[in-house]
């Protein structure tokens, strides 16, 4: 991203930064695009105490993993803060919930350094008109680059309600303490005024006027503590609203003439038969048809009376012919790690091992599909979407609907589900369409078979690594390619003299891809992963000791050692039979490694993950409970990565049109799980949602290359390339 | 064809002229204002439409509304009885059994409907009755903790 803005550049620094108050109010309101400022804030949000304050270059973590428009940071606050006349606290933030807990372990760290309860902060989240930008949820960014201004912002907020309580009790600040909302003087309690008191009828914007550092790790009394999450009654009484849930009066529900393929054109449409459904309206506008009827089956079924001819393209490429494909299309390449000389690695090694890794095209699919609502009145417009990226999809539905960016509200309520799939919001763009062309509401949600067709998928991609061995058996040589994963986690950490490790790419897709929770180290964490086993296993060393011996990362030691302990792992070179696999690796700033244990049906294939335990370091754990639950939840959708999930597709048409044939992780799946939090409370806090999903594909193939003495090369690994693999194995 | 459909719907007598074909989730998303019960996949794969008919776990997705006429139908929303919620509930809230949530009403009632068969059930048996629900967020373990401690405390009360 190009920073237009120098003042934005030199009041951030490279670390997130705090910036609770900038005097010059003329320049928020000369902030391009930016219309919200605080005024305007202040006169929407009521009365009561409020700050503001910034979270530095944020854009710049999300520009490298090219997610498409974005707006320029406001110059001068990114997220509000409310202290209110009835106590409550007030967070406004464009991050959005979508299942990991941020609405939990947000207000935990604003109430611990605020010093309030945590059920009085209450979360405004990815409310356009409410909440300042946000370049969207993903990454596992929120709680690492969110989480320390927060508490900043915590801190001085907790200053200010400090001095306004000195002004009142007439008492110097070093005399006086906070506890639950309450100030009061330390050596009498019975001097004391609350927060609602001091907000009381005010609008007050202020600073803190003297010093603020964050508590220590010691003193803390919420971060670090485990909370159920605050988002649990909603759910599970039906309360909570998804975008499918509103409604509006007036409103009609649209369904849309889709090709049977990618790339095929609309030769000939006749609406005519789904006109006569009473209640039913259609809208053209060239190739794109839509029917509207108030009940979503109705028009659904008026859409099938639509006969529409299409012209398929033949394009030959499908699942099997992709690589060739993809390796033929890729370009020049990039190198991102070199040392050494890779001949003199190669000359050196008594074994090279030249293998290649390959993984199919993986769908996101979460539950609740892409859906938005869309109520253009006049100039005006209200969407509510379940998207990532709220403030994308502001810009998205204003260019559909033709009308200024700054008089669209995108209201975002629980998301089920995103995975990085809702950083896209196609169903946005067109619900606005179609409000435009209808003139009325319209709910847009796509069916499970559009979600599996316009999914933006894991892309398909090839690993390709030669590496090699001494006589004593240390690594020696490791060339590393990488074809359209992307490069996140293909650097590697282990102790090699001669290494590349080079990333190509290319626009060779058939149809579209994105980011995929953790994308690219899933792929590259299993392509390393198992080139790691395959050379402890021709060099006879136990894979974990093999491992320990060519590491000098301190922390990846740990969480190996912390595995191996809870796991009760014995020494033995693979493979052993015992369906024992390891596999580690570094993503979103955290450290992680997984063992697991798997059964393999050898007449069958298939495959049981018995058991699985997962060390992980993540600096400071903010809610070890909510960290927990997203390594589960990675483990439990890794599954399905390693084992199932792989898109089936011919000349651009998706075969996959729901879970019947592409396989979810289920119930009877599940192993046992076993999870190790490394606490390092002195440190910052580190990505959660994502880092334990990369070992899944790489440990389960170590495990079973441990019970079989087969190799597995290829993502999923499904009962049939698992029983070709045994029979390769036994030449 | 229009025709008048009659039945309970979380405690309250519903009447209303529908086409007796339309599916049971969508007239109870859109007519009735009943948006507990979601569509996931709209074949009857991934569960997360699921009601109770008659006390019974079924798919709404792929259930006519003619077919509950006469019968009493229970969502997500009428679960908690006189303001107090349902153990299931309470034990999910506990252990977390769920992450986006979009899943969660069809997970309770099938795990409802599942432990009125099954009353004692154990882990596996749990797994066995929640097989055929979906979850993508991998809430699987905390929805097995839920269940089981749910079934304990329904034990002797259904």
């Amino acid at each position: 991203m190009k920073i237009q803005n120098e003042n934005f550049k030199t009041r951030n620094s490279d670390i997130p930064t705090t910036d609770l108050l900038m005097p010059d109010l003329e320049t928020a309101n000369n902030n391009f695009n930016f219309q919200l400022d605080r005024r305007q804030f202040m006169k929407l949000a009521g009365s009561g105490v409020f700050l503001f304050f910034t979270i530095g270059d944020l854009p710049l973590f999300g520009q490298q993993e090219g997610r498409g428009v974005r707006r320029n940071l406001p110059n001068d606050f990114n997220a509000f803060l409310r202290i209110g006349e009835d106590g409550r606290v007030s967070l406004y933030t464009g991050k959005i919930e979508m299942g990991q807990g941020v609405y939990t372990s947000l207000g935990q760290m604003l109430a611990e350094e605020l010093d309030v309860p945590l059920g009085s902060v209450d979360m405004v989240m990815g409310d356009t008109d409410l909440c300042p930008w946000d370049m969207g949820t993903f990454g596992s960014m929120s709680t690492r680059f969110f989480g320390p201004p927060l508490r900043m912002a915590g801190a001085k907020a907790r200053q200010v309600m400090l001095e306004l309580a000195s002004e009142h009790l007439n008492t110097p600040v070093e005399k006086l303490t906070v506890e639950n909302s309450v100030v009061f003087e330390k050596s009498n309690k019975n001097n004391r005024v609350s927060y609602a008191e001091l907000a009381k009828g005010k609008k007050i914007e202020r600073e803190p006027k003297g010093p603020v550092s964050l508590k220590k790790p010691s003193e803390f009394k919420i971060i670090g503590k485990s909370f159920a999450r605050r988002d649990g009654e909603e759910k599970v009484t039906g309360k909570a609203k998804y975008a499918g849930d509103i409604q509006i009066p007036g409103m009609v529900y649209a369904k849309i003439l889709r090709p049977p393929a990618h790339g095929a054109k609309l030769l000939d449409v006749d609406v005519s038969e789904a006109k006569k459904v009473s209640g039913v309206q259609v809208v053209q506008d060239g190739d794109f048809v839509a029917v509207l009827h108030k009940y979503p089956d109705v028009a659904e079924m008026a859409l099938s009376k639509i006969k529409a001819k299409f012209d398929s393209p033949k394009t030959g490429i499908d699942d099997k012919t992709i690589f060739d494909h993809l390796l033929k299309s890729a370009d020049e390449g990039r190198t991102a790690a070199h040392d050494g000389d890779l001949q003199t690695g190669e000359k050196e090694s008594k074994f090279v091992f030249d293998e290649t890794y390959l993984n199919d095209y993986v769908a996101h699919a979460p539950i609740e599909p892409h859906t938005a609502v869309v109520h253009l009145e006049g100039d005006k417009a209200t969407v509510w979407a379940s998207t990532q990226t709220p403030f994308s999809a502001k810009e998205e539905a204003a260019r559909k609907l033709g009308i200024s960016p700054d008089n669209v509200r995108v209201i975002t309520p629980f998301v089920g589900g995103g995975f990085g799939a809702k950083s896209r919001n196609g169903q946005v763009e067109e619900a606005a369409r179609i409000a435009k062309l209808s003139g009325k509401p319209v709910q847009l949600a796509w069916t499970r078979e559009e979600e599996f067709f316009f999914d933006t998928y894991r892309p398909a991609a090839i690993v390709k690594i030669k590496s090699g061995i001494t006589e004593n058996g240390r690594m020696n040589l490791w060339d590393y390619k990488v074809y359209y994963a992307g490069e996140r986690g293909a650097e590697q950490f282990y102790t090699i003299p001669n290494h590349r490790t080079t990333a190509y790419g290319g626009n060779a897709h058939p149809f579209a891809t994105g980011p995929w929770r953790a994308p690219a180290n899933n792929t590259n964490t299993f392509a390393r992963e198992s080139q790691i086993e395959i050379m402890a296993a021709k060099a006879g060393t136990d894979p974990l000791e093999f491992r320990l011996k060519h590491l000098r990362d301190e922390k990846m030691k740990r969480v190996l050692k912390a595995a191996a302990e809870k796991f009760g792992w014995k020494p033995a070179k693979g493979p052993s039979g015992r369906g024992y696999g390891i596999a580690c690796g570094l993503d979103a700033g955290a450290t992680v490694a997984t063992m697991a244990e798997v059964a393999v049906d050898k007449a069958t294939g298939e495959v049981q993950v018995k058991r699985v335990v997962c060390a992980q370091d993540m600096g400071l754990v903010i809610n070890p409970e909510g960290a927990t639950i997203q390594i589960e939840g990675c483990i439990t959708m890794g599954l399905g990565y390693a084992l199932s999930e792989g898109l089936h597709f011919k000349d651009g048409k998706i075969l996959d049109t729901n879970f019947d044939t592409y396989e979810l992780p289920r119930f009877s799946w599940l192993p046992k799980i076993d999870t190790v939090l490394i606490e390092d409370r002195e440190s910052d806090p580190q990505g959660g949602g994502e880092p334990a999903i990369i070992t899944m594909g790489g440990v389960i193939a170590n495990a079973i290359f441990d019970a079989t003495g087969a190799r597995l090369f290829h993502l999923p690994m499904t009962p049939e390339r698992i029983l070709d693999a045994m029979k390769s194995a036994r030449g | 064809m229009e025709e008048t459909i009659q039945f309970k719907l979380n405690g309250k007598q519903t009447k209303l002229n529908v086409d007796g074909e339309r599916k049971l989730l969508w007239v109870l998303r859109t007519d009735l204002e009943t948006t507990g019960p979601k569509y996931g996949c709209g074949e009857g794969i991934c569960g997360a439409c699921t009601v109770l008919i008659d006390g019974t776990a079924a798919r709404s997705c792929q259930t006519s509304v003619k077919e509950v006429n006469g019968r009493y139908v229970v969502t997500i929303e009428g679960l908690a009885a006189n303001g107090s919620l349902h153990p299931l509930q309470k034990a999910f809230m506990k252990h977390d059994g769920f992450q986006c949530g979009y899943c969660t009403s069809g997970m309770i009632l099938t795990a409802y409907s599942f432990l009125k068969q099954v009353p004692h059930a154990t882990h596996d048996q749990i797994i066995e009755g929640m097989e055929d629900n979906l979850c993508r967020c991998g809430a699987h373990k905390r929805i097995v903790a839920a269940v089981q401690e749910a079934a304990k405390e329904m034990e002797g009360a259904m």
